[in-house]
């Protein structure tokens, strides 16, 4: 994670922990095979991805989109985000704050535009043991992700669960670390000047 | 004895990378740089969302004649918005004069081989899931979102982590009544909806040789539902055939196929024992012999979307219905896939034995499978060729989707009832029983 982003994760965790929450990221467990359909449905395509991610999740989850805060991470099983190319399966989650998915698996076209958004995705076989509201940390650099605090906001101690996630590729980190694919683009492309269109 | 170093054997999914790669091999696993041949966006996920990003960067679009619009998914467009999102995107189109733009003539996935866009040895992206149909003729045609297309049109470049191959040979022939939606259907459900994890599918076998170009199209096309990242075939003479009816003249058939020791996982299959499948609702990978489920009455019967629409689907849902009238319980619904395919299936008397068995024409565009239009009704039970059925998929969260073969559609309608097509089709001819 960039500095950037480690300073907001940072922030997010010490606010956390000021209003009295444990110091992590709430975890939302979701089951497998949610695809983009689920993500972002059909029906709200139209619209802006802002009003997209109102309905992000509500036929699984009708709550998710009121209830989620910014700093939550999604802990899924196989498949999350199969379907559809459509990125708003991936921008809707980043509308609303979210700042990982872990899972064991992605679809292929939901894990290219998850990182071209900005959204680190971890492949994680074994994050299935989280439980719904527990609270974890996750490095992407070290693929690691730590179970910080139960449901109830309980520490766990020192057997705290530790998972270890593939590694992601250098050129994915380095696009997360950027922010994206277009603020990637900003940097790199010098910008025309006068250009038509 | 040869003593020089054989080069290693390749997949054709390996070969066509190398070649936009401008290398001599690719090994799975490898991230390759790859030149675009062909950048395909829609409506829907296309210049709305490219326009703001593209004016954020400042950057020209890299080369106009590789890149082709074709507006289908909010035509005829339904409401304000509808009208507003067409409108960005014929607007586009002006700005930056783009060469190649179809404007409500049928769905991307089957506009652009039928004009000659599509040749095999190409590498292409298109803005769609569904966009690795161009598999069928031996391109490779990665299916990306709009940030990632943008990616592209500013730079005619994208990065492609090589696919390890899964082999899927077909032996035998399809039986009366079995048609490649079958063939797909029974491999999503043995091997669910992410198997490929976006690797490569290739389909070879005497039965996939033996296919049509419509109906090795929709092997290609929905590849995209067991997650493979491409679905190809090795093209053929009839690959040449059609092409060259859609205007290419120019085909290399010459190396685009698969070394025989390339390496990847193989199943093999027997079609002739394959009977006519159906996935349950929600999910393709529900997928299960129409025989074995129970008695189902159903409300809709739709044949649509860029999977289940084309000539040939057309063709197979008369050949059951030709003569006679769908179950007064059941709503047809028939959007054919192009404007071209229509014309055609107009002139074959297609249209009309549809028509009079009741089926109600839709304009030709993604309509339904992509959530526009009118939705389906309200707990309903419905049965369609499209190629997917999450949840909400035809608009209404309650409504029960059934995915089955244009045959299978169309001998439920008929009967009004989940019907395996075998049951009203008889072997001799186009002679149909009920």
């Amino acid at each position: 994670m960039d500095k950037a982003a480690r300073a907001s994760g940072l922030l997010h965790r010490v606010r956390r922990a000021a209003a009295g929450g444990p110091p992590g990221h709430r975890v939302w467990r979701l089951p497998a095979d949610v695809d983009t359909d689920a993500l972002a449905p059909g029906r709200w395509m139209k619209y802006s991805a802002e009003v997209i991610a109102q309905h992000c999740l509500e036929s699984l989850r009708p709550q998710f989109a009121l209830q989620v805060r910014a700093g939550d991470v999604i802990v899924a099983g196989a498949n999350f985000g199969i379907g559809s190319s459509r990125e708003q399966a991936a921008s809707a989650l980043v509308h609303l704050g979210i700042v990982a998915v872990i899972a064991p698996s992605f679809g292929g076209m939901f894990y290219r535009n998850a990182f071209n958004v900005g959204l680190p995705l971890l492949v994680c076989r074994d994050a299935e043991a989280v439980d719904d509201g527990e609270f974890v940390t996750f490095d992407l650099s070290e693929g690691i992700v730590r179970c910080v605090a139960d449901a109830a906001g309980r520490e766990p101690g020192a057997q705290a669960p530790v998972f270890r996630c593939e590694p992601i590729p250098p050129l994915l980190l380095e696009l997360v670390r950027a922010g994206g694919l277009l603020p990637q683009l900003k940097r790199r492309l010098p910008r025309a000047a006068g250009m038509a269109p | 004895m040869n003593t020089s170093v054989a080069a290693p054997p390749q997949t054709l999914a390996q070969k066509l990378i190398a070649r936009a790669g401008c290398r001599d091999h690719a090994m799975p696993g490898e991230f390759v740089t790859c030149r675009v041949d062909l950048a395909m966006c829609h409506d829907s996920g296309g210049p709305r969302r490219l326009k703001p990003m593209l004016a954020e960067l400042g950057a020209p679009i890299w080369d106009r004649d590789r890149v082709v619009l074709v507006i289908d998914h909010y035509v005829p467009a339904a409401d304000e918005d509808a009208r507003r999102i067409v409108r960005i995107a014929r607007e586009f189109a002006r700005e930056h004069a783009l060469p190649h733009v179809y404007d409500s003539v049928g769905i991307s996935h089957v506009v652009l081989p039928q004009d000659g866009h599509i040749r095999p040895g190409m590498l292409c992206v298109g803005g769609d899931s569904h966009a690795s149909t161009a598999g069928a003729f031996g391109a490779y045609m990665l299916g990306v979102g709009s940030t990632e297309m943008l990616g592209v049109l500013v730079s005619g470049e994208i990065w492609v982590q090589v696919p390890h191959t899964v082999f899927m040979r077909w032996s035998g022939r399809l039986g009366l009544g079995v048609s490649a939606k079958d063939m797909m259907l029974s491999m999503i459900g043995r091997f669910g909806v992410n198997m490929g994890h976006h690797q490569a599918v290739e389909y070879c076998g005497e039965a996939v040789s033996a296919l049509s170009m419509n109906e090795r199209m929709t092997l290609a096309n929905m590849s995209a539902e067991l997650g493979a990242q491409v679905g190809l075939i090795a093209p053929d003479d009839e690959t040449r055939t059609w092409l060259w009816q859609a205007g290419q003249r120019e085909i290399e058939l010459d190396g685009w196929h698969s070394d025989e020791d390339a390496p990847g996982v193989r199943h093999n299959f027997d079609a002739s024992t394959l009977a006519p499948q159906i996935a349950l609702p929600h999910s393709p990978a529900l997928a299960r012999d129409v025989a074995d489920i129970e008695p189902t009455a159903i409300q809709v019967a739709h044949i649509g979307g860029c999977t289940g629409a084309k000539l040939d689907d057309l063709r197979a849902a008369a050949r059951v219905l030709a003569g006679y009238r769908v179950d007064k319980r059941v709503q047809l619904l028939v959007a054919p896939a192009s404007a071209r395919e229509r014309d055609t299936a107009e002139r074959e008397g297609i249209l009309r034995h549809l028509q009079e068995a009741g089926a109600r024409i839709l304009p030709t565009a993604c309509g339904l499978c992509a959530g526009h239009g009118d939705a389906v009704p309200a707990e309903s039970t419905v049965i369609s060729s499209i190629a997917r059925n999450g949840k909400g998929r035809l608009g209404v969260d309650s409504a029960r989707v059934f995915l089955a073969s244009p045959y299978t559609v169309a001998a439920s309608a008929l009967r009004g009832r989940i019907t395996d097509p075998r049951e009203v089709l008889w072997d001799s001819d186009s002679e149909t029983v009920h």
